[in-house]
């Protein structure tokens, strides 16, 4: 227990300061919490959904929970069902051996339904390409509010998309 | 060779590890599969190849075995019509879904599987068209098929009720279906069914130049992205006669060894979390974090893909580049041990660790369990100790090993591999030989044949390369999780339900490198 303390207490608090968005999107820095606030109302929280990824961007949207992004501390949370969720987070080209299941975990997002989807492969099917196994992207398969291009994005563009999904659905309901 | 009294017509490929190709005959086929096994032997690959427009005029079966003096990969060629050859599951039990997946994605058959159910099919195409025949169309799509009924195995009796789990997990995981049968929280048996990550990877190799494939070898599975890159290099630079030059080589190895941390490091952290010792999760996470921040300002990525292409590499290391590199193995080797102890000393977590998800040595060695978990079952094999290629060689790696099996074990060959992999990046990047780091491959003019074999974090990988001209006219990629998929449904028989994430963790299997 006291090495546990001890060493809790030499690493101390390693999170990083936000990132700012850039040119329309940008903002203040405490203001992403506020934002947050102001689209949902609460917390917000994140489903992943694998599409069929390499598992490349498993491993950055893994890092964007890590100590220094902090991103609990914004109050956002990955959470373990679909029905707890604002949002889901998809990767992969859209293997067609996910569509249903895919599809099925949309439907059973409640409002407000926003659809982040991470990595090259969600836009077009990426270096996977449209095939008999693949759909060639997951817009197909479900409405996406934004994309995050990388293969695989960096957390630090994982957690912008986040907040950038967040506007664009909350300019989506005020159209 | 002489194998067993056989008298086997080898030859020896081009490549950094003793490989050699053989061609059987379907009546000795099962046979020495047989002499392979008895002679301690293991089936790392089974996969099919349409030579129907080749020399060989067929269809052609290849497994690969690994044996104490290297790889030898048999190859079968179906006579004109014949779509069926003699099932390798009775003496090798990992081979049945090998074959599962030979069938859907080529249409040929083993003759006396127990288990035919489709593995790759849900559907998305029809039973009658086999996507990896040479004149199946890979853009052609068809019209979503109904789900189909999967008939899994039921257990019956008093009490006896079902857990579906999946494909969509609760974690940050990739997508795959278990089936528990349960009485109260004991786990009478796992069923898997896997396939729904794929997305035609083997075909698309075939619309790809040969110089291109790597990048896509590398997105295979994407925690190993170096391990499949290297060996995708090794099988195409092996095909063209071509080398990657000394310094390039010892790159290469610095990168597999930092993938190798890289990974241990994230499993460690999960581990922890899995048994509900979260600050293990954000220590280890935390280092694993600095860890890729230095592979992207020394590679340009955090995970250093498509950083490995034929010839060589596409980065170097300079003096401060390699100081920054050995002062972080510092730092990160006093973390690592400061950790250890804590975990070693945490009753909580050792209460969940010790005896979980066990696989006795007999039945890794039943099962043909392989890599990292395969050397907890006191089933120790290591490329990098066994076979040694350069720079491996020289660094003499010391392969962990442990013999109880259990979450405990998997746990402890971690540690010590990654203080082995700590050690040995300090080494290369203190002994770097100098010069190039690229060498341009010699054109391809004819067709040809090259294997790669590399010891991945996770286990051995191995890609097979067949080129025609500049093309790639098959690309097999075999990942070890094939081999470990099975042997997880045998560690979780008689553990509780909720201890399935902690045991399936301390596997960390590949869903995209098995789904293809």
């Amino acid at each position: 227990m006291w090495k546990t303390l001890i060493q809790i207490v030499k690493v101390g608090l390693p999170a990083e300061a936000p990132p700012v968005l850039p040119a329309a999107d940008a903002g203040e820095a405490r203001r992403i919490e506020a934002e947050v606030l102001a689209v949902l109302g609460r917390a917000l929280t994140i489903r992943e959904v694998d599409a069929g990824s390499c598992n490349g961007c498993e491993l950055e949207v893994h890092a964007v929970n890590n100590v220094y992004y902090n991103l609990e501390g914004y109050g956002i949370k990955f959470v373990a069902s679909p029905r707890h969720a604002d949002m889901l987070l998809v990767t992969g080209p859209g293997a067609r051996n996910m569509a249903v299941a895919l599809k099925r975990t949309y439907d059973a997002t409640p409002a407000p339904k926003l659809v982040l989807a991470v990595g090259d492969c969600t836009r077009d099917g990426g270096i996977f390409g449209e095939t008999y196994a693949s759909a060639g992207g997951v817009g197909g398969i479900v409405p996406v509010d934004r994309f995050v291009s990388g293969c695989p994005p960096e957390p630090i563009e994982i957690l912008r998309g986040i907040l950038a999904a967040v506007k664009a659905g909350q300019q989506r309901r005020d159209v | 060779m002489d194998f067993g009294g056989l008298a086997l017509d080898l030859t020896q490929l081009d490549a950094p590890l003793p490989i050699w190709r053989v061609s059987s005959r379907a009546e000795d086929w099962s046979e020495t599969a047989l002499l392979v096994a008895e002679s301690g032997g293991r089936l790392v690959s089974l996969w099919a190849s349409d030579r129907r427009q080749g020399a060989s005029g067929s269809f052609t079966v290849s497994a690969a075995y690994a044996t104490s003096s290297g790889l030898l990969c048999f190859e079968l060629p179906l006579d004109g019509a014949h779509m069926s050859y003699p099932s390798l599951a009775g003496i090798f039990p990992c081979a049945l879904r090998m074959q599962r997946a030979i069938a859907d994605l080529h249409g040929l058959v083993a003759e006396g599987a127990e288990d035919t159910r489709p593995w790759f099919n849900h559907g998305a195409w029809p039973e009658d068209r086999f996507p990896l025949r040479r004149d199946f169309d890979g853009a052609e799509s068809f019209p979503a098929c109904q789900v189909r009924d999967y008939l899994f195995v039921r257990v019956a009796g008093d009490g006896v009720h079902e857990i579906p789990v999946g494909p969509v997990h609760a974690g940050i995981i990739e997508p795959g279906h278990f089936r528990f049968s349960v009485v109260g929280e004991k786990v009478l048996r796992l069923e898997e069914r896997l396939g729904y990550t794929h997305k035609g990877i083997e075909k698309r190799f075939e619309s790809l130049p040969a110089q291109a494939g790597y990048r896509l070898a590398g997105r295979v599975s994407g925690d190993a992205t170096v391990a499949y890159a290297w060996a995708y290099c090794m099988a195409l630079e092996g095909a063209v006669g071509g080398n990657a030059p000394e310094r390039a080589r010892w790159l290469r190895a610095m990168l597999l060894e930092r993938e190798r941390i890289a990974n241990h490091l994230g499993d460690l952290g999960a581990l922890g979390n899995d048994a509900a010792f979260a600050f293990g999760l954000t220590h280890f996470m935390r280092l694993k974090e600095d860890w890729l921040r230095l592979n992207k300002r020394l590679f340009g990525h955090r995970f250093a893909m498509d950083r490995i292409v034929p010839g060589g590499v596409a980065l170097d290391v300079d003096a401060p580049g390699a100081a920054w590199v050995v002062e972080q193995c510092d730092a990160v080797e006093r973390e690592v041990r400061t950790l250890r102890r804590i975990y070693d000393d945490h009753a909580g977590l050792q209460d969940r660790f010790v005896t979980t998800g066990r696989v006795t040595p007999a039945l890794a060695k039943e099962l043909g369990l392989t890599g990292l978990a395969g050397r907890a079952s006191g089933f120790g094999h290591d490329l990098r100790a066994d076979l040694p290629m350069s720079p491996y060689a020289e660094l003499q790696v010391r392969k962990a090993s442990h013999s109880n099996g259990d979450v405990a074990a998997r746990v402890f060959v971690r540690f010590e591999e990654i203080l082995e992999s700590l050690r040995l990046i300090r080494e290369i990047v203190t002994a770097l030989p100098p010069g190039e780091v690229l060498a341009p491959l010699p054109s391809l003019e004819e067709d040809g044949f090259g294997i790669g074999w590399v010891e991945s974090w996770r286990g051995e990988v191995l890609v097979a390369l067949e080129t025609e001209g500049e093309r790639i006219r098959r690309c097999h990629c075999h990942d070890p999780s094939w081999q470990n998929w099975p042997v997880l449904e045998h560690a979780v028989m008689g553990n509780i339900v909720p201890d399935f994430p902690l045991i399936n963790k301390s596997f960390n299997l590949s869903y995209s490198g098995h789904d293809l």
